[in-house]
């Protein structure tokens, strides 16, 4: 199928400004789903509220666009009624983070398969500019004038911590790796976290006075480097690249079939 | 010698009974007293007929939790109480918008916040009404004895696949632990709607929201062959966004006509005594018992008691309480709370004046006697 | 039959709301009666006074809650000295007198039986106080059966702990019959 099959052409065009990443991200995830060749009514895409939620409306699967953090939840639900569904989950950092960090490290926690694919740009766009849990400490916002004094959660290290069995990073300049990743993703049988850099050169690039979108995108090309890598070892300041974890765990909705059998046992013999 | 269709069970566990004989099949909760009955017993029993169960994290990812299974084609539920129901109000509103069918219990406890949580109150009524933001219509029920229990929860799940509209069923403490009698009815006794889903083919243009004549949505299962958009914000018949103002009129006109249009499919009552009666009794939930006491025990002395027990509480039945209270000299409210059911009691009367509250507001259960004292006050006999 | 109002309080853990639920449902289940049976709620599951109201009727039951009980039973001095005021002019009043010490006179039948004792000297479990208490109660008042209650019973308890509730049962039966003869 052509990637142009996987997209309502009739909502076009996107809300998302000129060099926004996310377009880059939905590429990305379409072309990982063109090399798994799955058909389109099996795949569910869930998302949340921000400029990285309204992915769900222009592609041509069961698509649910719903309250800001909550997608997680909603997802919850509807894979564990249809466990043969894959849902994918794309999500803001405030979304996935701020609003929606509990579901976040919950969903983790259960290791219910879903991919979760985290669009990290720093900033709230959708509502101009504020800062989120990925902004970081001495950043610039507008409800951060004098610099910003929260720290940012590492994504990766979260995710790990909470349970994921699947979890990994790029960036929208490492289009090629990104593909490659999200395609394991959604493999993936559990909990799947991936983090993607992705610019807003209409915010937080000018705010932080970064550049445009070709800066933002150069900037992720010198500062992350593979996981492991020399350069790494070199300068630790660099952000790492690729999977982190990738390990086989009892899956929820596999587990909870299991507590089906143990219902029914409890049954009184026809 | 027992008979296998007869319990002896808490409300909260005739709700459940009555869940499953409707066809609920996935519930997801989070513990709250006094509803967490509810979740126990489900999470025992939805998986023995191959349903689903989850303890969510909290009840906002609850409430979007049987979202989600909805759109599937499951038929849902979860159950709380106050503060677990402020939580959920954003995703109702969601369900109100995307016209998700879904069951919300609220037993209600003393409010507002923590509250009082192991004592009765009916506080919650004003926020299933309006507890969710913007304008909207709900359909909100409840009962006061446990066969109502069953049979208002079938009810609710047959009233929210109809009108693709979440149902709040809205009982209280009392009623939620209290034990008594459950006859269970036999299969096929009690009618049970089942989703109007699409008979449009693969292949042809499916519009989730375009509504037919009757107001009704067919809809497509997620996973079925038709692939749509749902969301929160304003749609057109696609589901996509818009906030092109005839499409932003015209839905939220739908989504307030399709209830109020049908106020007298939707509403439930009962009335006792009421043909001849100077003074009607207007209650509903645990409340109506110790009504029901008094209007019994009045009669038997000859007084002109009747009773009028409100089943549906939203949307409100104003013309059943104009027709019913148009010839009683006084209209007396019983509620455990300051009023809420009266103030739309005096919207529907035609003298507003004649409608009396008599309330309890302190955790404890209504009795006869703090009736009976408004009546005398209200007939000039003194406290 | 009259409407019988009950009340059965003691501390969380002696099992009186278990014994009123039993009973209720024996009336129910077995002998096709109306009972309501409602407890107060708190927070803690051990411990602290609990109090218990039972309903049995033929006839429908609206109002749930006992305000003056035909029975009440007192299992500690804590749950006496706070219920004995409630009583119905007339009624049975049941006390342990291992736990409770009668202090007032009360317009009612005051039983004070050594519920506890018979129950440690004959099974040496006090898990099933709750049900000596309850055999007395049918036995003093005769609402249900004493094989309604063993029905019941049959379908909450293992099979293996059968034989010492119904011992119990018997204990406190034989206990009201002795004092009722």
């Amino acid at each position: 199928m052509a990637v142009k099959d996987y997209i309502r052409e009739r909502f076009f065009p996107h809300i998302w400004c000129p060099g926004c990443g996310h377009g880059i991200v939905m590429n990305s995830l379409l072309r990982a789903l063109d090399d798994l060749g799955m058909s389109k009514n099996e795949i569910v895409m869930v998302s949340g509220i921000g400029c990285s939620a309204r992915i769900s409306g222009y592609l041509d699967f069961h698509t649910l666009h719903t309250l800001h953090g909550r997608a997680l939840a909603f997802a919850t639900g509807v894979k564990m009624s249809r466990p043969e569904l894959n849902l994918i989950v794309p999500m803001g950092d405030g979304d996935a983070l701020a609003i929606g960090g509990n579901h976040f490290i919950h969903a983790a926690r259960r290791n219910i398969d879903l991919t979760a694919i985290v669009m990290n740009n720093r900033i709230y766009g959708m509502t101009g500019g504020q800062y989120s849990p990925l902004s970081g400490y001495g950043t610039m916002a507008t409800t951060a004038p004098y610099t910003n004094i929260d720290h940012a959660f590492d994504t990766v290290e979260l995710a790990t911590a909470a349970g994921a069995s699947f979890v990994a990073r790029s960036t929208t300049y490492h289009v090629q790796q990104l593909t490659k990743i999200i395609n394991q993703a959604i493999l993936h049988e559990g909990f799947s976290v991936v983090e993607v850099l992705t610019q807003c050169p209409t915010y937080f690039g000018r705010k932080n006075r970064v550049g445009g979108a070709v800066e933002m995108m150069e900037a992720y090309k010198k500062n992350t480097t593979s996981i492991g890598s020399k350069a790494k070892k070199e300068n630790p300041d660099l952000i790492e690249r690729g999977i982190f974890v990738q390990k086989e765990l009892p899956e929820y909705c596999d587990e909870y079939d299991k507590v089906i059998e143990r219902a029914k046992a409890t049954l009184p013999k026809e | 010698m027992k008979k296998e269709n007869i319990k002896f069970i808490q409300g909260n566990e005739a709700c459940v009974e009555g869940a499953l004989y409707a066809g609920l099949d996935f519930f997801a909760g989070y513990p709250i007293t006094p509803s967490t009955e509810i979740a126990e017993l489900l999470s025992y029993r939805l998986p023995q007929k191959g349903g689903k169960f989850i303890q969510m994290e909290d009840e906002i990812a609850s409430m979007c939790a049987i979202i989600g299974a909805s759109l599937t084609g499951s038929k849902v539920m979860t159950a709380t109480s106050g503060p677990g129901f402020s939580l959920m109000q954003e995703a109702l509103g969601y369900a109100v918008m995307a016209e998700i069918p879904c069951v919300v219990v609220d037993v209600q406890r003393g409010g507002p916040s923590t509250g009082i949580p192991t004592h009765v109150s009916q506080g919650d009524v004003n926020q299933a009404r309006w507890g969710t933001h913007g304008d909207h219509a709900i359909v909100t029920i409840t009962a006061s004895n446990h066969q109502d229990v069953f049979k208002t929860t079938v009810d609710a799940f047959n009233i929210s696949e109809t009108y693709r509209t979440p149902v709040i069923l809205l009982y209280d403490e009392v009623v939620g632990h209290m034990r008594e009698r459950l006859v269970v009815p036999k299969k096929g006794e009690l009618p049970l709607v089942q989703r109007l889903r699409t008979s449009v083919k693969e292949g042809v243009d499916y519009h989730p929201y375009l509504p037919r004549e009757d107001g009704r949505l067919p809809m497509s299962d997620f996973g079925a062959v038709h692939r749509y958009n749902v969301t929160g914000l304003f749609h057109d018949m696609w589901g996509f966004p818009s906030d092109n103002p005839d499409i932003v009129h015209g839905l939220l006109r739908h989504l307030v006509d399709k209830i109020q249009n049908n106020v007298n499919e939707i509403t439930r009552y009962r009335e006792y005594h009421l043909k001849d009666a100077d003074i009607v009794l207007v209650s509903y939930g645990s409340s109506a018992r110790s009504a029901n006491h008094v209007v019994v025990s009045r009669r038997s002395r000859g007084e002109k008691l009747g009773i009028l027990e409100l089943q549906t509480l939203w949307p409100f039945p104003y013309d059943l309480i104009r027709e019913k209270c148009a010839n009683a000299k006084y209209v007396v409210v019983v509620e455990m709370n300051m009023g809420q059911i009266m103030e739309e009691v005096r919207k529907a009367v035609d003298r507003p004046e004649k409608v009396f509250l008599a309330n309890r507001i302190d955790g404890s259960f209504i009795t006869p006697t703090d009736i009976r004292s408004i009546l005398r006050l209200i007939q000039g006999k003194g406290v | 039959m009259e409407r019988c109002r009950l009340v059965f309080s003691g501390s969380g853990g002696q099992g009186v709301i278990t014994a009123a639920i039993i009973l209720a449902e024996a009336a129910v289940l077995y002998e096709n009666l109306m009972a309501v049976q409602s407890q107060v709620y708190g927070p803690a599951a051990r411990g602290g006074a609990t109090r218990t109201d039972v309903i049995i009727s033929e006839s429908n039951i609206n109002y749930p809650k006992v305000i003056q009980p035909n029975v009440l039973v007192c299992l500690t001095q804590e749950a006496y000295n706070k219920f004995y005021p409630i009583i119905r002019p007339g009624g049975l009043l049941i006390t342990d007198n291992r736990f409770v010490k009668i202090q007032r006179k009360v317009d009612a039948q005051q039983k004070e039986l050594p519920m506890y004792r018979r129950v440690m000297e004959s099974i040496g479990k006090p898990i099933v106080f709750n049900i000596c208490m309850l055999g007395a109660v049918v036995g003093l008042t005769k609402l249900v059966k004493p094989e309604s209650i063993m029905e019941v019973l049959k379908e909450r308890i293992p099979q293996g702990f059968l034989k010492m509730n119904r011992e119990a049962l018997d204990l406190g039966l034989q206990m009201a019959e002795s004092i009722t003869n």
